[in-house]
């Protein structure tokens, strides 16, 4: 049975949802990822973005830390950014892959200022993704499995 | 046999977030999946010195290798030359991923034997498409002709250019009795 707040609940998750992909932190991929949900594994989505996180925390590290070697090894930076890219693409994180894809453009130009510089804005970007995801992933929650999938514009 | 036959896929990635996603994309299009991290790995399984041609180490048979371009020690190319190099497992139809599309990289990949080459992040239509046309038992010494693909299907299907390159047209059919016939010869073959 259907209550009123539970209404409110459920549009509460589609605007949350919509503004996701309005305001372009999350691109179609995500969507896919959403396609791929059922009743049966009702937490995909959040298990992969749970990895997510895990591999942006220890890539976040090693990147900092490259980022203070004397000199800056590029090479070694590429390919933690190329995997960052790889991650973020996967889960459709938008924002994050775009700044991933200018550092990648510092990199390669040999620019560490600009590395350093984009590496703070993508952080950011990081951080404020992951936080409305989880505020998502919560009210997602609260109104049972299935409201992903009535959210869908089909 | 036919449709309702499950492939095993080997699914090699390093990348924990991609091994998640490909495996469930597999589980969901019907396919039973091992994913592991490395081309080492792989070749552990498939028990490369050959005595158990496709199969891999618990005894299933793989019938398709998906790998991802981009990984440390052992690039998907590399992995590629070396099972195409193996007289055991030469057969299985390996499809490479990769984030970038670069055409060097591509057309060295299918030159060195790949069936597809996908874009990254991999989708479902793109696992289904993969499923019919690996159960349809194509290979390379398997190819159908001109005259087959007209037997073999009722409606034509499009790549998107930018999503998948493959060194030849592939339609999406129910499969027809010469088909299964071939694939079950195939598989005696490689047994």
């Amino acid at each position: 049975m259907e209550t009123n707040n539970i209404h409110h609940l459920r549009r509460q998750v589609a605007n949350l949802r919509q503004s996701l992909f309005d305001q372009g932190y999350v691109d179609e991929q995500f969507n896919e990822l959403e396609e791929l949900q059922d009743d049966a594994t009702p937490n995909f989505v959040e298990e992969v973005v749970s990895l997510f996180y895990e591999d942006s925390a220890r890539l976040i590290h090693s990147i900092d830390q490259s980022l203070e070697n004397h000199p800056v090894d590029f090479a070694k930076l590429d390919n933690y950014m190329h995997q960052f890219k790889g991650s973020s693409s996967s889960i459709g994180a938008k924002k994050v892959k775009t700044e991933c894809t200018q550092f990648m453009e510092y990199c390669r130009a040999g620019n560490v200022e600009g590395c350093k510089r984009t590496f703070q804005q993508l952080k950011r970007e990081y951080t404020t993704v992951r936080k409305k995801l989880e505020i998502y992933f919560q009210c997602a929650r609260q109104v049972g499995p299935t409201e992903t999938t009535l959210c869908h514009p089909k | 046999m036919g449709m309702a036959q499950e492939l095993h896929v080997l699914a090699v990635d390093d990348s924990l977030v991609d091994r998640k996603v490909i495996e469930r994309l597999l589980k969901i299009s019907c396919c039973k999946v091992t994913a592991v991290e490395s081309g080492r790995r792989a070749l552990q399984y498939l028990g490369l010195d050959g005595e158990k041609s496709s199969m891999g180490i618990d005894g299933l048979k793989v019938n398709l290798i998906l790998t991802d371009y981009s990984m440390p020690g052992m690039t998907g190319y590399e992995l590629l030359k070396k099972i195409k190099e193996s007289s055991a497992l030469s057969k299985i139809p390996v499809v490479i991923m990769s984030s970038e599309k670069i055409l060097p990289r591509i057309d060295r990949c299918l030159e060195e034997g790949a069936e597809e080459f996908l874009l990254k992040p991999v989708k479902l239509s793109d696992v289904k498409r993969l499923r019919d046309f690996i159960l349809r038992g194509e290979g390379d010494d398997d190819k159908l002709t001109d005259k087959k693909i007209k037997e073999a299907c009722s409606r034509k299907r499009k790549f998107q250019d930018d999503s998948l390159v493959t060194a030849h047209d592939i339609e999406s059919s129910p499969e027809s009795s010469a088909s299964s016939e071939s694939q079950q010869q195939k598989q005696s073959k490689i047994g």
